[in-house]
């Protein structure tokens, strides 16, 4: 830069400039991105109409084929029905006990603070360790119900390999794991509202319950709409939790989506009918993303 | 202060206190029962350990296997965010400086992988990552790692760089700046916030990621420690112990890193989320 003749800046040219910024930086992003995240997902859409262990080049053509198998294939509903119940709790259950947790503990307080921290602590351990942790815990011989039916004197219990109660042990780590994660946004949604808000509903005479309903919870509906999102996009992609709980068994009845198509698509590479669970699984996902844009617009239309 | 609002207090405190319960029980058993001799743990997997059994936590921390399966993560992760932050605040300038035709398409292309979860392609990135060679390499996770944090990393620079005064560039420029050279001396120092943040998400995604090392990488020399976590819990399938003490020494880093890196890790989680 020189200072010494500022009458005369010196003029690049600027289309120049620009192109060479452009021309630099813009194309490392494109490349990164399509070839790991854009290719793969057309790959996935070409691979699943082919029959294809995944060496040389497809070529055994099958149409629809491997749709209409995943459609035909009762364990890839199991894991469909799974997912919808974790999906079913994740809202129903999570969500309404992070809500009154934060409303328990959004104020500043030293006290509140600690246990925020306490409930935050399972979102920032990775989903493999929970898992294992929780393995530990369900052992029914040397984990911690293990202890417990031990000091009842009742029969060791193994939920996990029990084919109808496992998936919910597997539902009930997923909420120990995420509370925490909708907890916090709940709190910063409700430390956002102006306290003048709440104390006019008091002077007003609401009772407590009446400014959570009619004040605080209408005013952090866009941050409940975002965990919602967060929860259900959560649930259709979960899989590190599921393979140390039970691996998708007993007899493949606990499988995820996600975890079905690794045991059946890669595991055993059906490159093609891995591929065709993939897309399904996109399409669900564009589903939700698409309602909830929609869901936005609608909003912020009113 | 009635007797209703004390009862209330009352039934507040002991249920934040169940639930911290909840939350903390098996945390604290996994980190006790790491200290626990296998018959010990078998009779008493709730309480303190009878005898405190070092051994199994010393084993660990001698284990070449285990510092290896951690270097290999901190490689991994280091990469993967540096990696992220300078491709896609590289383009996120570009998007937020420059007009140019097409700009508005190639950008909505970038902002294409938050939609969709990563698992879906993950057979094909396989193969990709096969016919490139990479199997068993630190990039085999470290480039798809970053791609897949472009989109976001992307979208909250460019709202980020949209919100720096544009005089200053306007100024820089007339002085003979070029758009690289301010984009190193004045963009990327003034976003350090959001650079941070954004670091630090990648890094923990990365850090935790189970799914894609376990797909590309075969190797015990390249494991990333899930992997290596896994592996060692099949190898001591009856000495719930051994794992439990492998645990906790995994809980350390996590829980040092949130410490440190609260702040942004709030921020981003909150100030993302709220703003919608």
């Amino acid at each position: 830069m020189t200072l010494s003749e500022p009458s005369v800046p010196r003029r690049r040219p600027r289309r120049h400039g620009k192109m060479t910024a452009t021309l630099l930086m813009l194309p490392p992003a494109l490349i990164l991105f399509s070839l790991f995240v854009i290719g793969p997902l057309l790959m996935a859409g070409y691979y699943s109409f082919f029959h294809w262990n995944g060496y040389g080049t497809p070529q055994d053509f099958v149409g629809v084929h491997n749709y209409e198998r995943a459609f035909h294939h009762s364990i890839f509903w199991v894991s469909v029905r799974n997912t919808v119940v974790l999906l079913l709790v994740s809202i129903f259950i999570q969500m309404p006990i992070a809500l009154a947790l934060a409303l328990a503990i959004y104020r500043k307080t030293p006290s509140n603070a600690l246990f925020r921290l306490v409930f935050f602590l399972p979102f920032i351990l990775a989903e493999i360790a929970a898992g294992l942790i929780w393995s530990f815990v369900f052992d029914g011989n040397t984990g911690l119900v293990a202890g417990i039916t031990h000091a009842l004197g009742i029969d060791p219990v193994f939920i996990l390999s029990n084919r109808d109660f496992a998936f919910y042990a597997i539902c009930l780590v997923v909420v120990w794991k995420y509370f925490g994660f909708h907890m916090m946004i709940y709190i910063a949604a409700l430390q956002a509202v102006p306290s003048e808000l709440i104390e006019a509903a008091r002077i007003e005479g609401a009772k407590r319950w009446a400014v959570i309903r009619h004040v605080q919870i209408p005013h952090i509906r866009p941050a409940i709409v975002v965990s919602g999102f967060f929860a259900v996009i959560g649930s259709l992609q979960l899989f590190d939790v599921v393979i140390p709980l039970t691996n998708g068994g007993p007899s493949n009845q606990t499988h995820t989506i996600v975890s079905y198509l690794y045991t059946f698509g890669l595991t055993r590479l059906n490159i093609g009918y891995g591929s065709a669970v993939g897309v399904i699984l996109f399409i669900a996902a564009v589903i939700v993303a698409v309602a909830y844009q929609w869901h936005l617009n609608r909003e912020s239309a009113k | 202060m009635s007797r209703s609002n004390f009862l209330i207090g009352l039934f507040k405190t002991i249920a934040l206190l169940i639930c911290a319960a909840f939350v903390l029980g098996p945390i604290i058993a996994t980190v006790l029962g790491g200290f626990k001799s296998t018959g010990d743990l078998r009779v008493n997997p709730l309480g303190l350990p009878k005898v405190w059994e070092t051994q199994f936590y010393l084993d660990l921390i001698v284990d070449p296997a285990f510092w290896r399966y951690m270097g290999n993560s901190l490689v991994i992760s280091l990469s993967a965010v540096v990696l992220t932050l300078i491709v896609a605040a590289a383009a996120a300038y570009v998007f937020a400086q420059i007009r140019f035709f097409g700009s508005r398409f190639l950008l909505s292309y970038l902002l294409l992988g938050l939609v969709f979860p990563f698992a879906t392609a993950i057979l094909p990135l396989f193969i990709t990552v096969r016919d490139l060679g990479l199997l068993d390499t630190y990039w085999a996770v470290i480039l798809p790692q970053a791609a897949f944090g472009l989109s976001l990393a992307i979208l909250l620079f460019k709202t980020f760089f949209d919100q720096l005064p544009k005089e200053l560039f306007e100024a820089a420029y007339v002085e003979g700046c070029g758009y690289i050279r301010f984009f190193w001396r004045f963009t990327l120092p003034l976003s350090t916030p959001i650079l941070a943040t954004v670091g630090v998400f990648v890094f923990v995604q990365s850090w935790n990621n189970f799914l894609l090392p376990l797909i590309v990488l075969n190797s015990r020399e390249v494991f990333t420690w899930p992997l290596g976590m896994m592996q060692f819990r099949g190898e001591y399938l009856t000495e719930w112990n051994r794992t439990l003490a492998f645990i906790s020494l995994t809980l350390i880093p996590a829980i040092v890193f949130f410490l440190a890196a609260q702040r942004y890790i709030v921020a981003g989680l909150t100030g993302g989320a709220v703003k919608g």
